[in-house]
């Protein structure tokens, strides 16, 4: 496969609930090896377009593709196995279970993570910052291609955000894995994401290099929300 | 250090289970038979109860493992453990293959009385056509051969114990490994996050079937045994008390371990024995107070007792190692 082909494109992906038009027409395409951020107000579609790629909601209309692979409608297992991994918002995670069997190297990628000492103690007993972490060594584990967190930081406190992202970016550095995160820090956002793409009511009004789409008024106004 | 420290345990249980019979009178043989027997039913119970998941059905599979060697013994005259065992075991999978489609569908209330509904259609066939069932007569099950060979009489008792004792020794090996699989990793989580298991790759509902197929072979091998063990089977072997049995003996020993049900049948079959003979009336208002005991002072079941009581024991001996 060719560099420069994308790892993963929407063609006018939608899906409304009801009246809201959760995401609504999104035409992205996210180049192999890139490290995207994605920012936008709350509500404005970030975690729907997520659940869209991942097949966990299915779209009113448009089309997904994976790795030039057609991938609309495809239930999480098979988009999973495909190779498309995410992180939740809030963590999903067995709660009195630690490291799943399916994790060949669990207790080395737990160990990359920095969450080590917690493969064989109860997930009830991690900090917020260490679910999230956790809940991304349990997809990194599935060495996806491309990996999608949703809010890798939100939860974790002002202190850890910086740690948390170090090690994530860190962990990402040494991979080839393509990824994607959500997160409305817009801290974070520059200082981690290359690339970002601006959500606003379901629809992306920008997008580019970091530092310069951030510069950009109209979307610092859209990332706040409107009033 | 820590090896001699972790075998002693199943090592001594093995070793009284294998003197057992050398020691014991008759009937606490029978009573080990029968608990070794049903053990098997409540292992089957509990792989669901791990995931949060609760079968008023399991006697379905109990009964079919029963009446396989019942219809075996009745119309083909052949009692041989050996041949019986193996196909009591598969019909019983076979069928839960069958019911397992519909079942994996379902969770919580529904996957409890859906099971439960199904084991009835059993009972309900096993009452109607008593020309071929024998109806609430039920079938005498003579004294099993292995492979052909009848032990000598003074040892017919021993013999089925020991058979037992092996195939048991076999269950719990085969559903160790389950429990060690992605299946029954699996399966645990399911109580607790089907989403994630979704977004592991695993398909949940293939988790369930999978574990249904497995839980119902399982059953099925229990009422082999109990068949031969007790001598005579009847259309209560798949009635929803007996389903709720299992499901109340998994609770008694602590469903999250193997040693669980097992400790779970030993207590419950021993009481049983007891209580009928010296309190018939109080029988079933004792199973309640336990119960009410048990949920409220022990909710992990027996095991977490004996489980506290070594853990404190290691600790004090760790300490002492130190010193
Ligand atoms: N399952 C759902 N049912 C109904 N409305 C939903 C559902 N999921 C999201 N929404 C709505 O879609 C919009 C986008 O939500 P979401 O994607 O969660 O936003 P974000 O992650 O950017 O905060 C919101 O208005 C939200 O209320
Ligand atoms: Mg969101």
């Amino acid at each position: 496969m060719d560099d420069a082909a994308p790892v993963l494109s929407t063609a006018d992906l939608t899906r409304h609930f009801g009246m809201v038009k959760a995401v609504d027409g999104i035409t992205v395409e996210i180049a192999r090896g890139a490290l995207v951020g994605i920012v936008g107000a709350n509500g404005s579609g970030k975690t729907t377009f997520l659940n869209l790629i991942t097949g966990y909601l299915t779209p009113d209309r448009g089309r997904i593709e994976f790795m030039g692979r057609e991938t609309t409608g495809l239930p999480p297992r098979a988009v999973t196995k495909l190779g498309i991994a995410r992180s939740f918002q809030v963590p999903q995670l067995y709660t009195g279970l630690s490291v799943p069997p399916r994790v060949a190297e669990g207790l080395q990628i737990l160990e990359r993570f920095g969450l080590g000492s917690y493969a064989d103690r109860p997930v009830g007993q991690l900090a917020e910052g260490g679910r999230k972490l956790l809940d991304i060594a349990l997809s990194f584990a599935l060495r996806p291609r491309l990996l999608l967190m949703d809010e890798p930081t939100s939860g974790v406190s002002i202190d850890d955000k910086g740690p948390v992202m170090d090690t994530l970016v860190g962990v990402l550095r040494q991979s080839d894995v393509t990824t994607i995160f959500v997160e409305h820090d817009m801290d974070v956002v520059q200082r981690y994401a290359r690339r970002v793409l601006v959500f606003d009511n379901g629809r992306v009004i920008a997008q580019g290099e970091t530092g310069r789409v951030l510069a950009d008024a109209e979307v610092r106004k859209a990332i706040l929300g409107h009033a | 250090m820590a090896g001699t420290r972790r075998w002693p345990a199943p090592m001594i249980a093995l070793a009284l289970f294998l003197v057992a019979p050398l020691l014991a009178p008759g009937w606490i043989v029978f009573v080990l038979t029968l608990a070794l027997a049903k053990f098997m039913a409540v292992l089957a119970v509990a792989l669901f109860l791990r995931g949060g998941l609760i079968s008023f059905g399991h006697a379905l599979f109990y009964a079919i493992g029963a009446y396989a060697v019942g219809f075996a013994v009745k119309w083909l005259g052949v009692a041989d453990a050996v041949l019986l065992a193996p196909l009591g075991a598969v019909l019983a999978a076979g069928v839960a293959a069958l019911v397992g489609l519909i079942m994996a569908r379902y969770r919580g209330v529904f996957f409890a009385m859906l099971n439960l509904g199904v084991s009835m259609i059993l009972y309900a066939g096993l009452l109607k056509f008593y020309w071929v069932t024998g109806g609430t007569d039920g079938i005498g099950v003579r004294s099993p051969t292995y492979l052909g060979l009848a032990p000598p009489r003074e040892v017919l008792r021993t013999a089925f114990y020991y058979f037992t004792l092996v195939l048991a020794g076999m269950a719990v090996y085969i559903v160790y490994r389950f429990l060690a699989s992605p299946v029954g990793y699996f399966m645990k989580a399911l109580g607790d996050n089907e989403v994630r298991i979704e977004y592991q790759g695993e398909s949940v509902r293939r988790v369930m079937y999978l574990t249904y197929v497995l839980s119902g072979g399982v059953a099925g091998l229990a009422g082999v045994l109990a068949a031969f063990a007790v001598g005579h089977i009847v259309p209560e072997y798949a009635y929803w008390a007996q389903s709720g049995e299992f499901v109340f003996v998994a609770l008694l020993g602590g469903y999250g371990t193997v040693p669980g049900p097992l400790i779970g049948s030993l207590a419950f079959e021993f009481l049983r024995t007891y209580a009928s003979k010296y309190m018939p009336e109080a029988w079933q208002a004792t199973l309640g107070v336990i119960m009410l005991v048990i949920i409220m002072f022990l909710p992990g079941g027996l095991w977490t007792f004996y489980a506290a009581v070594a853990g404190r024991a290691r600790r004090k001996s760790e300490g002492l190692a130190r010193g």
